[in-house]
């Protein structure tokens, strides 16, 4: 699956309560939560996302709670694709448990700058950088969690066994 | 193979065996827990992955306990969405008003969880029985809807920091200090994808509510979990808390550290994470005159007894600084009631304290008291991320009990032993 969109560039440590503030956690509503995604960061700060944009976050993306609502609220902004430094370890089990496409890359985060047009191929691993030109492999996923990934998510695995 | 902690409680857990670091394991679960915020979207998972019961009617907890009592109406709804499927389910362990408190602290009080339990939670603190010798973890809400569904869970084997605090600290440090000194030493990523293993003289000595703050803690590390070896000690709490069995745990002579670390407990000062990182501390001494609007003594990390004893110490006989409003939160109900009984809350009312109901309420900037632009807290919560406690534009200042009753007084961020 490739994905391809301006990136957004984000610094180190984002934490889940800059993804999307406790107040708005009154509702699981991918649309609501989308609306407010980043508020505690800076307000308005959806306002620049346009459908199938990239985030490109920096070390521990995603520190802090363990609110499912955090990749909820990125998905529901039109971000289907996060790639980052490295990522909080709660804030990676949920990414793929709700569909959000994580890419760790380390320092290579510093090949990406703000605004660049990044197409990512979720399957390889591989991000180009449209505007620079350059190309960034990313580590590969777990193998485990690649399985969950290749049966539909989290959901279908436990739903093949309840049944 | 010699284990470390985390790996010897996995094992007893899973049918894999539990080798090297980095290896994926399943695991049974001892028990699952969810709350007002995270179990609403845990029940949606749960239906769509099909499942018509929980795995063991016993080994699930829902605990309203972040928004409530219910803020307003969107959070009653989630409330009543949780208790209903409570009782559909006829889940056991449900909590909601006169029976709730913050739900870390609730359920080793009510022995629900102790040493070699694998326990997961849908909430980040869930690492807190750590403190009882419990492989327990913060995971998201699909996650605890498939362990609600089938009673196991997977793990990677995380690599294990062992942290040895020796001497003795000085009467005015606390547990919380040592946490926060370790987050300050190592970073908000420092313990990433690993376990904090907590040994040394200064651990052996402490108490078990001590033990639980700083286990808590270990997420503001980026750890997975933060282990303590279950002592005498903790099997004596845990069979007072009516936990069946509890065991000693120790970690095996010769198991393999990826990183050893030695603090040295005495000499150090009460520690204070500034804004806007739990890892962004210094000691208090340091910090030079910031005053403070609000001070919060509560939470999952230190709304404890023995918290609110060791701030009602401080605070008898002075009173609240009149620019500061002192918000005392009692975590459980059964804590709240204890400290009426011995007298804590009549110290704090006559300070000028105000005593809220057992909730998590301002630590996640939930309700009753958030902050406006401008102003500044110290609290004795676990983060201090901007904005954390409301306005964007207002600060958090993490401390011990002993020092947000003595900022409390003076107004500004002090050193107990100076006022």
């Amino acid at each position: 699956m490739k994905y391809t969109g301006k990136a957004h560039k984000v610094g180190d440590h984002i934490d889940t309560d800059a993804i999307i503030p406790a107040r708005f956690l009154v509702t699981s509503d991918p649309f609501e939560l989308g609306k407010n995604c980043f508020e505690g960061l800076e307000e308005g700060w959806v306002n620049r996302v346009s459908p199938g944009d990239i985030l490109a976050g920096g070390k521990n993306f995603g520190c802090g709670s363990s609110r499912e609502h955090a990749p909820i609220a990125i998905l529901g902004s039109g971000i289907p694709v996060v790639v980052a430094h490295s990522f909080a370890r709660i804030f990676y089990r949920n990414g793929f448990n709700m569909g959000l496409v994580l890419l760790e890359i380390g320092d290579d985060i510093e090949k990406i700058n703000n605004g660049d047009q990044l197409e990512v191929n979720a399957a390889s691993g591989e991000i180009k950088n449209l505007t620079s030109g350059g190309v960034i492999k990313s580590l590969p996923v777990p193998e485990f969690m690649a399985e969950i990934l290749a049966r539909g998510g989290l959901v279908n695995y436990v739903r093949e066994r309840v049944v | 193979m010699a284990k470390t902690l985390a790996q010897k409680i996995l094992q007893r857990h899973s049918l894999d065996e539990v080798k090297e670091a980095g290896r994926i394991v399943r695991c049974k679960t001892s028990m699952v827990l969810a709350n007002d915020i995270t179990a609403p979207l845990a029940i949606d998972s749960f239906r769509k992955m099909g499942a018509n019961k929980v795995f063991d009617r016993e080994k699930v907890a829902l605990v309203c306990d972040h928004f409530t009592p219910n803020k307003d109406i969107d959070s009653a709804e989630q409330v009543k969405k949780v208790r209903l499927f409570a009782r559909e389910m006829d889940v056991v362990h449900y909590y909601e008003g006169g029976n709730a408190g913050v739900e870390h602290a609730l359920l080793p009080e009510l022995g629900l969880v102790g040493p070699g339990d694998v326990v997961v939670g849908a909430d980040s603190h869930t690492c807190t029985y750590g403190g009882l010798g419990a492989f327990a973890t913060g995971m998201g809400s699909t996650d605890i809807a498939a362990a609600m569904a089938l009673g196991e869970t997977w793990f990677k084997v995380p690599e294990t920091i062992r942290v040895i605090f020796a001497g003795k600290p000085d009467k005015y440090v606390t547990s919380k200090d040592l946490i926060l000194h370790l987050i300050g030493l190592i970073g908000v990523d420092g313990a990433l994808y690993r376990a904090l293993e907590f040994a040394g003289t200064a651990i052996d000595k402490m108490e078990m509510e001590g033990r639980m703050t700083m286990a808590n803690m270990a997420i503001e590390a980026g750890a997975k979990v933060g282990l303590f070896s279950s002592d005498q000690k903790t099997v004596a709490y845990c069979r007072e808390k009516g936990f069946e069995n509890p065991g000693e745990i120790f970690p095996d002579e010769g198991a393999v550290y990826c990183r050893e670390i030695d603090i040295d407990a005495s000499g150090m000062s009460p520690q204070i994470a500034c804004p806007h990182l739990p890892d962004n501390v210094r000691a208090v001494d340091e910090l030079g005159s910031i005053r403070v609007d609000q001070v919060v003594l509560g939470s999952c990390t230190n709304g404890r007894i023995s918290d609110l004893r060791q701030a009602a110490e401080i605070i008898k006989g002075h009173k609240v600084n009149r620019n500061v409003r002192f918000i005392v939160l009692p975590a459980t109900p059964r804590i709240y009631e204890q400290a009426l009984e011995e007298g804590l809350i009549s110290v704090f009312i006559k300070a000028g304290a105000i005593i809220g109901p057992p909730t998590c309420g301002p630590c996640l900037g939930g309700h009753m008291g958030i902050l406006a632009s401008g102003e500044k807290c110290l609290a004795t919560t676990n983060r201090n991320f901007k904005g954390r406690m409301g306005s964007l534009e207002s600060e958090v200042y993490l401390g011990s009990p002993l020092v947000a009753a003595a900022t409390a007084v003076a107004g500004e961020i002090i050193h107990p032993g100076k006022l």
